[in-house]
């Protein structure tokens, strides 16, 4: 295997295997939060034994976000040291910021999982909303890092070195605000949807579980919100991709030939060579209504540069459409759960709800997965969008096979291990548990 | 003071800061490991609570100082990265293993033989972690690894297969453990203390010798390092003053003033860092990358300053908040 492919693949593994404990880091402390407010609301018990079991569950996903976090950001400089070497001082800023938001989340963490009995109430209800917050702006920081990637501004190249550095202005990079945005309601939907499964499976098991039934409403409650706001946020998204990341967008819909009144193509192999998508439904005009609200609209295609500075067209149109087509899913579980509830029956109790809901589960995770892989793949072959190519970043280091593979056998290990404890802590509940 | 000199020594109270903190984490895992005799269980107890609120707050310095790094220091971190690529690799599987081997041993079921796994997995990564990062930074200062400019032309295996930096990863993991022995001294229960004391002292005599012999071999292995901590009369002070501070906490642990004890200890690892940081005069990585040609730029350093300042006025209230509720701060 080429060492800029091992590379590329560590990176790839780390990020994807990191992604799903840092959105469980950004989006679990809400949900402990509603559950403890509610206890001390209401003072039903259950609340609070919800609390204590979902924070379990966070401290062993946070714990390995932290360590995997760590190998990330040491890889930017063991795997890329060209492009640390040019980037590093304009994405140092959200790196260095987001550094204080995560010590300020892994502090009130602290507070909150060991702290019950050593804070007041009300302390404790603060340290978990203190997590919550700074979980969300270290989420926000880290994509205005991927962000300025994308779309890189704020210096003038000169000589292949960037110079005249204006922070602020790389900070907020074109496609900060609907990547930012984007990133943070997935986060939230993706683990309410997948908490929402959990307990979904566990209702299908024991249905008259009232601590299954408190979880999966607080989950249902954050899903049924976050997923149909990520309708508009996906649509800010891509408009804001044709403008300024037309070859991106091109890619993921495999859209060869710039033209007015473009078609999508949903699904279908793309090939390169013959510049056609094999299979596929095509539907005409909806790619223009997309991307720049107009039927007849011209679409940039991936005509407009020369294909040795395409990205892997292909792999970026599957994962698009993987992405969509998996929240398109939630967003009809969502909408089915809503027209249960408007038509005054629990969802809770329709067995082909708590079905669907554990069928659907893994989607929010598998749509964030897919849309990295959008954003990641879909920006080859550059690290800097137009600025500086990904195989002119590798690191000299050979050998590349082996902590690729090292990390690899690593992280599946420790992603068994996660579930299989996760199984016991918060699957598992006894019966008699909040039974009353 | 230029803000990147300035910037150099926040970072250098940033390593100071995760050795302290961090250090006495991993040194608390090699005592786990190391836990004997009849009381081992209420060892390995106390090393437990002592760590658990506290680790991951503490590992953050590392990032923090990492992030710094390259965003003050690009090139020296650019260079670092390619130099040290396996010792790092190296340590950042130590700190993954570390980190969720302890979570899992934390909520797995006790006494199960799974839990003896973890708990072995965790104390040996705690006692490994630490050589490759000690090993990392004696690397910096062997004068092996070299850069002309554009390129590191000293390959991947320079500088870190060295006996010294192997023996500043030894010294290394002794500090964390001596720190460890000591912080237990003064925050676990009356049963395990005199355990503790006795494990503290002996690591005080150990790091003593260790140290001596890394100075030794400083003489060939780090001839530039060797030579600014042997002749500046200024680094013979702070050196005079760091084995003073050892007598020192030697002292309370044996008349069992713990808290002095602590003192002493906590001064005596800040100085070992200190006095390093002065004997590589203003330079990252010897002897080519300087503070002064590292890819610092004035725009990004004035930048850095304010929002570090910022930074720091949340984190460090939160951060006395979080040691008040689980540590005896008096």
């Amino acid at each position: 295997m080429p060492d800029l492919l091992a590379a590329r693949l560590q990176m790839a593994v780390s990020l994807g295997f990191h992604i799903v404990f840092a959105v469980v880091g950004m989006a679990m402390p809400i949900f402990m939060v509603i559950a403890e407010y509610r206890y001390a609301r209401s003072g039903e018990p259950v609340y609070l034994d919800l609390a204590h079991r979902w924070a379990k569950g966070t401290a062993i996903l946070f714990a390995v976000g932290a360590v995997s976090g760590t190998v990330l950001s040491f890889e930017l400089g063991l795997l890329w040291p060209r492009f640390m070497e040019r980037a590093g001082p304009l994405i140092g800023m959200p790196f260095s910021l987001e550094g204080f938001a995560f010590f300020l989340e892994a502090i009130f963490l602290g507070v909150y999982l060991y702290g019950w009995d050593r804070v007041s109430r009300r302390a404790h209800l603060f340290a978990g909303a203190a997590v919550a917050i700074s979980g969300l702006a270290s989420g926000v920081f880290v994509v205005a890092v991927n962000a300025w990637m994308n779309t890189p501004v704020g210096f003038v190249l000169k000589g292949g070195e960037l110079t005249e550095l204006e922070l602020s202005r790389a900070f907020f990079s074109p496609s900060f605000a609907s990547e930012a945005i984007h990133m943070v309601l997935a986060a939230y939907a993706s683990v309410a949807f997948a908490v929402l499964g959990v307990h979904a499976a566990a209702l299908l098991k024991t249905p008259a579980s009232v601590f299954h039934r408190r979880a999966a409403g607080i989950a249902f409650g954050v899903g049924a919100v976050a997923i149909p706001l990520q309708l508009f946020s996906g649509d800010f998204a891509a408009r804001n991709i044709s403008e300024y990341q037309p070859v991106k967008l091109a890619a993921a819909e495999a859209h060869f030939e710039t033209a007015s009144g473009a078609a999508i193509i949903l699904g279908g192999l793309a090939d390169t060579e013959s510049r056609e998508v094999h299979g596929g439904i095509r539907i005409p005009y909806v790619l223009s209504v997309l991307a720049k609200g107009d039927p007849h609209a011209m679409v940039t295609g991936l005509d407009s540069v020369a294909p040795s500075d395409w990205p892997p067209v292909a792999v970026t149109h599957l994962a698009f459409d993987l992405m969509v087509g998996s929240g398109t899913c939630l967003l009809g579980l969502a909408a089915f759960g809503v027209f249960l509830r408007v038509r005054r029956r629990d969802p809770f109790d329709s067995r082909a709800f708590l079905r669907a809901a554990f069928v659907a589960s893994p989607l929010g995770l598998v749509a964030i997965e897919a849309g990295w892989t959008v954003t990641e793949v879909g920006r080859q072959p550059w690290v800097i969008g137009g600025i500086l190519r990904t195989a002119d970043a590798v690191t000299p280091v050979p050998h590349l096979l082996i902590p690729f593979a090292t990390f690899s056998a690593l992280y599946v290990m420790l992603g068994v291990v996660v579930l299989v404890l996760l199984r016991r802590h918060v699957v598992s509940v006894p019966v008699d548990v909040g039974g009353t | 003071m230029t803000s990147a000199e300035l910037l150099w020594f926040v970072m250098g109270a940033g390593v100071v800061a995760y050795a302290l903190t961090a250090g006495a984490d991993f040194g608390g895992g090699v005592w786990h490991l190391f836990a004997r005799g009849p009381r081992a269980a209420a060892q390995r107890l106390a090393v437990e609570r002592a760590i658990a609120p506290i680790w991951e707050a503490n590992h953050v310095w590392l990032i923090f100082v990492i992030v710094a790094l390259f965003t003050v220091f690009p090139r020296a971190f650019a260079v670092i990265g390619v130099a040290l690529h396996v010792p790092l690799t190296l340590a950042l599987l130590g700190i993954v293993f570390r980190g969720s081997s302890f979570v899992f041993y934390s909520y797995d079921l006790r006494g199960s033989d799974r839990t003896k796994g973890w708990s072995r997995v965790f104390g040996v990564s705690s006692l490994l972690t630490p050589v490759f990062l000690g090993d990392c930074l004696g690397a910096l200062s062997t004068g092996e690894i070299r850069w002309d400019g554009h390129r590191v032309t000293s390959g991947y295996l320079a500088g870190w297969l060295t006996p010294f930096a192997a023996g500043t990863g030894v010294f290394t993991a002794l500090l964390f453990a001596l720190l460890a022995a000591v912080y237990l001294t003064f925050d676990s229960p009356p049963e395990v203390k005199e355990d503790f004391r006795a494990r503290a002292l002996a690591m005080e005599v150990a790091t003593g010798f260790v140290a001596f012999a890394v100075l030794l071999l400083a003489r060939a292995g780090a001839p530039v390092l060797y030579e600014s901590l042997a002749a500046s009369p200024f680094a013979l002070a702070v050196q005079l003053v760091t084995a003073l501070l050892a007598v020192a906490a030697m002292g309370a642990l044996y008349s069992r003033r713990y808290r002095l004890a602590r003192v002493a200890v906590v001064a005596q690892v800040a100085l070992v860092v200190v006095g390093w940081g002065l004997a590589m005069r203003g330079a990252i990585v010897l002897p080519d990358v300087r503070l002064g040609g590292a890819g610092a730029r004035d725009e990004v350093t004035r930048a850095v300053l304010p929002a570090l300042v910022a930074g720091a006025a949340l984190l460090l209230p939160a951060l006395f908040y979080l040691f008040r509720v689980f540590k005896k701060v008096e």
